[in-house]
């Protein structure tokens, strides 16, 4: 009896710890909607509070910030999410049919050297992004030189890459290293003799991996894709360095650019614009949590 | 059946090598496109003066030299270091005490949960966006509320000595990631373990040193590495919070804004390359490092 009640209070106090501590974390992005909704008096205002003053104008003060926001002028966050979805989703297709193919060359086919090709690509993993940065600009730049020369860029200007979206998503149909790892790791626990019994049936390796091993590794597929969708969305060092003109801009761009134009951007539009870039997410994050925690727990564990 | 199965696993066909290298072509294209030359260009203009509009100039070891007598290289170093080693253990700590308290059966647990990793979902730019907003001086939340406490908040990103506490703040609010990983290897450890231990009679936190911690270790190790990795390139958040037209707070200056600076802005690539190749060895002899501290530390189950 009375350690059972002894219990019961620990989990008490631990929850109420835990409870002030989810409150604390999500505290911001209330904020941030909260302010978001107010009037800039109100929001510059000392005042803590949830709601504008009076709350009946929630709805109205809302739809004026979000829209002047959206339709804002010099900073066109239509065109930067349209850019984004396309960077997205290019990059997301490319990636996971890439990452999934390699992986299946990594794990289904034995050939010499597997292992070897495979420790390379753990090792890249490690190499960070700034790294390489600097340099990347001058491959493209170096492709664009190359493919002038060439007299490829007057026949075909669709093929020129800096000053486009494609150093954003064409390295994505190369495979990423950390995919790649997801996925071999998940092809490795499908069972052997489903391929083998394939092969008897007369299955080339290749219509092998598109009919029997990617429609059982779904799941899997859906973290990588996922995540990949999640990191090009937040991604800014890359848009950064590729991007120089402003109709290409992302979201993650323009936001930055909303925020640093001339005269001060008042904090309930910047707080709106921010709400905007953020919302998507937390929505895709509501709908499919199952996958986002199973995801991160596989990718920390393995 | 299986025998057969088996000896033809060990012995690889004639030309599967040829087929393997199809199969992994892709990425072998890629990574030697877009990784393996741009980090032979980068180690190649280290060793040059390339002010990128004039072809490159051989200098030797020059670059690496002026780091030496740099002091906004010495500056951008402390700060970064100074940033991983208080970041670090914090977060990790914080982590494995979250998980902890969120592993035993308490209400609204899925709730709490998610409320601790939705913030890691946030863009980088829009939390730096989010939290210039809180942490300001005069309008920010903190320090609205703090002043209702009777406390007189400081200027978070502005005051030089607040600048590196409002930095380790923001990257705490990212642990959510972190607590799932450890929630999953926490929930990986077999009651048998935990039964046994009581009936040796250890108490609950020997039962955490003794049989959690070694049990959740490898996830420990694997969360140190890559938030070394991720803390070594700390770039966005002070990127826009402490780059300001009028110069940087200097003590808001990181590793790899000052790398950028000198890549794109003063077009110094030479520089640049071999700041970039220094990064890259930093975090090989840091991961190398705890690899081979973690051979002891780490405590891998036999399966």
């Amino acid at each position: 009896m009375r350690e059972a009640s002894r219990i019961s209070v620990g989990r008490w106090l631990t929850f109420m710890l835990l409870a002030c501590v989810a409150v604390a974390f999500i505290a911001p992005l209330v904020w941030m909607v909260s302010t978001s909704i107010k009037p800039e008096s109100q929001a510059a205002s000392g005042a803590i509070r949830l709601l504008p003053d009076p709350a009946s104008g929630a709805p109205s003060q809302a739809a004026a910030n979000y829209s002047s926001v959206w339709n804002d002028r010099t900073v066109k966050f239509p065109l930067y999410l349209r850019n984004t979805l396309v960077v997205a989703l290019l990059s997301v297709a490319g990636m996971t049919l890439s990452s999934a193919i390699v992986a299946f060359g990594l794990s289904r086919v034995r050939w010499r050297g597997r292992g070897v090709v495979f420790a390379l690509v753990l090792t890249t993993m490690m190499v960070p992004f700034p790294v390489i940065m600097a340099p990347l600009y001058l491959v493209f730049k170096n492709i664009d030189d190359g493919m002038r020369a060439a007299g490829v860029l007057e026949r075909a200007p669709w093929m020129q890459m800096l000053g486009t979206l494609k150093p954003l998503w064409l390295p994505a149909w190369f495979g990423g290293a950390f995919n790649i790892f997801l996925l071999r790791q998940f092809f490795m626990t499908i069972p052997r003799e489903l391929d083998e019994a394939a092969t008897i049936d007369g299955c080339s390796s290749w219509r092998t991996f598109w009919r029997v091993i990617l429609p059982l590794s779904r799941p899997a597929l859906a973290v990588v894709a996922l995540f990949h969708f999640i990191y090009v969305w937040n991604d800014f060092v890359g848009p950064l360095i590729f991007l120089t003109n402003r109709d290409q801009f992302t979201l993650a761009l323009g936001l930055q650019l909303y925020q640093s134009q001339a005269g001060n951007t008042p904090w309930n539009l910047l707080m709106a614009a921010s709400t905007m870039v953020v919302a998507p997410l937390i929505l895709l994050f509501l709908l499919a949590q199952r996958t986002f925690v199973q995801g991160v727990a596989s990718e920390g564990l393995k | 059946m299986r025998a057969q199965g088996s000896a033809s696993r060990v012995r690889p066909r004639f030309g599967s090598t040829a087929r393997g290298l199809l199969w992994v072509s892709p990425w072998l294209v890629g990574s030697a496109a877009f990784l393996f030359v741009p980090m032979a260009m980068s180690l190649y203009y280290s060793l040059t003066d390339y002010p990128l509009l004039e072809p490159p100039l051989w200098s030797g070891l020059d670059n690496y030299r002026r780091m030496a007598d740099d002091p906004v290289f010495l500056r951008v170093v402390k700060n970064t270091a100074l940033f991983c080693v208080l970041s670090i253990p914090l977060q990790t700590i914080l982590a494995i005490v979250l998980a902890v308290l969120l592993n035993g059966r308490i209400p609204l647990r899925r709730t709490i949960q998610a409320c601790i990793f939705i913030p890691t979902l946030v863009p980088l730019i829009a939390s730096a966006m989010v939290w210039m907003w809180l942490f300001n001086g005069e309008l920010g939340l903190v320090n609205r509320v703090l002043s209702v406490l009777g406390v007189d908040g400081p200027a978070w990103l502005v005051d030089r000595d607040w600048v590196m506490p409002s930095m380790v703040l923001m990257s705490l609010w990212g642990v959510g990631q972190a607590m799932i990983v450890f929630l999953a290897a926490l929930q990986d450890v077999p009651r048998q373990l935990y039964e046994a231990a009581r009936i040796d009679g250890m108490g609950a936190l020997r039962q955490f040193s003794s049989v959690t911690l070694p049990m959740i270790s490898p996830a420990i190790l694997f969360n140190v590495i890559s938030l070394t990795i991720a803390c070594v390139q700390v770039f966005a958040i002070p990127y826009v919070m402490f780059r300001k037209p009028d110069g940087t707070n200097p003590a808001g200056h990181f590793y790899t804004m000052y790398l950028y600076e000198n890549a794109f802005v003063y077009g110094n690539m030479g520089y640049a390359s071999a700041m970039a190749w220094v990064q890259l060895l930093v975090v090989l002899v840091l991961t190398g490092v705890m690899l081979l501290a973690s051979r002891r530390l780490v405590h891998y189950r036999r399966v």
